[in-house]
């Protein structure tokens, strides 16, 4: 099955105010083709659900400077002032979630479980209006899936199939997240014919995504 | 020495031959500098690798490389990568020997605040709670005193990171354990008397009958 996909035809599948979740750590392994065409097309509120909000002009910090984002899910948001301000003064809603709680919503909704049971955030402000659980003795919190309309991943090798491999510390978010959302676009670094990649590292099997990116067209070749 | 190298040097000798562990950003990062020789550990990232080093070389970043902070950075042979489900199993889960953070406020229940300051500085978690609340131990890295006042409370002021009590607290003024019964002041940075460290504390101290001289080698 085919699925290659042009840039500005992918981003077009995204409406206004969507909810999609962006792969990446600080902007490393984050779709940074995709971010750059959703601003280019002026796609605008956006819920935002990624680890971070990066910094101005990186990752998903592009996407905070242009204004796109009226609701972001993430865990850390201090390297990126611009996502403070517009916190502060109310144009952005802004839902903090402890790293590993956010990315185990992510994970419940697209393994089909019902929620996660984590000790993090017991006695403290994350817990306020939340469930808590006892088991044998400990307290754990009810935390819920969350899932999105799309995945924007990140690959560093896709095979004509859509099969994904990752390198380093991009593969962070990416392949929870492919398994979250309704609908899944890839960009990979580099595009090899099926069978390049061993079935031992292929990370998000080519049946999640749903779209991949044509390769990006580079000055001189 | 400077009162950070101090705190760092300290905090180096708790670190065991093949631990995992994992240091925040800033000063518990300056902990690798001053490991004795001998000691060999494995830095987790929680961004998704085990075996963080330094670049050789500026120049041979690599984009798909990054720490915790997004700076590009270098892996140690035999290093692995996996995604943040992962890393946080290994962290929430009890596999990771050691962790190092920095802190604003710890209590007399021995309770760290170190992620945010309501009206003020509203950076998010990150992956703090998770590190506190899971970690084997847990080691505050901190300057005793913030514009002259403790930063060693009777109790926090700011929102927790977590009800877990830590395993110490180093600071430039002092070593500190925290137990069931209270505060313990275990050792005094060199030239520093019990008194200054008791007017520097507004929690209340524990005193055995003698607090030693802070080690600073193996």
């Amino acid at each position: 099955m085919h699925k290659a996909i042009g840039l500005a035809e992918a981003v077009e599948m995204i409406p206004d105010g969507a909810s999609v979740m962006i792969g990446g750590f600080m902007g490393v392994g984050s779709p940074h083709r995709l971010i750059g065409e959703l601003l280019r097309q002026g796609r605008k509120d956006l819920t935002v659900i990624a680890n971070d909000a990066a910094r101005p002009g990186v990752g998903v910090g592009r996407l905070v400077d242009a204004k796109a984002v009226k609701r972001l899910v993430a865990s850390h948001i201090g390297t990126n002032p611009e996502i403070q301000r517009q916190m502060i003064a109310g144009e952005t809603v802004v839902e903090l979630c402890p790293q590993g709680t956010l990315v185990e919503r992510i994970r419940a909704a697209g393994y089909g479980l019902g929620g996660v049971l984590t000790p993090t955030g017991i006695g403290t402000v994350v817990a306020e209006g939340k469930r808590r659980i006892e088991i044998e003795g400990e307290t754990f919190l009810l935390e819920l899936p969350l899932a999105a309309d799309f995945a924007l991943i990140a690959a560093h090798r896709a095979d004509y199939s859509g099969n994904l491999e990752y390198a380093l510390t991009s593969r962070n978010f990416n392949p929870i997240m492919a398994m979250a959302a309704a609908t899944v676009i890839a960009e990979a670094a580099e595009i090899v014919p099926v069978g390049v990649i061993p079935p031992d590292e292929v990370i998000t099997p080519a049946v999640l995504v749903d779209h991949l990116l044509e390769r990006e067209k580079l000055n001189g070749r | 020495m400077d009162a950070k190298e101090l705190i760092a040097r300290r905090i180096a000798l708790e670190l065991k031959d093949g631990d995992l562990v994992n240091l925040g950003i800033g000063l518990p990062a300056m902990v690798t500098h001053y490991l004795p020789p001998g000691v060999d550990v494995f830095l987790q990232l929680e961004n998704g690798l085990i075996g963080l080093a330094r670049l050789p070389h500026p120049g041979l970043e690599n984009y798909f490389l990054g720490d915790a902070g997004g700076a590009l950075v270098g892996a140690v042979p035999g290093a692995c990568a996996f995604d943040s489900a992962f890393s946080f199993g290994l962290i929430r889960g009890g596999h990771v020997d050691l962790t190092v953070l920095g802190g604003l406020e710890v209590d007399e229940r021995g309770v760290l605040a170190n992620w945010m300051i309501p009206g003020k500085m509203v950076p998010g978690m990150g992956g703090a709670m998770d590190l506190v609340t899971g970690c084997k131990r847990v080691i505050v890295a901190m300057i005793h005193t913030a514009k002259g006042k403790s930063k060693i409370l009777k109790t926090c002021t700011l929102p927790l990171t977590s009800v877990r009590r830590v395993s110490l607290v180093v600071t430039d003024l002092a070593v500190i354990e925290p137990t069931a019964e209270g505060l313990v002041l275990k050792e005094l940075a060199p030239g520093v008397t019990v008194e200054q460290v008791i007017a520097a504390t507004e929690a209340k101290l524990i005193l055995p009958l003698e607090v030693p001289e802070m080690r600073l080698t193996a």
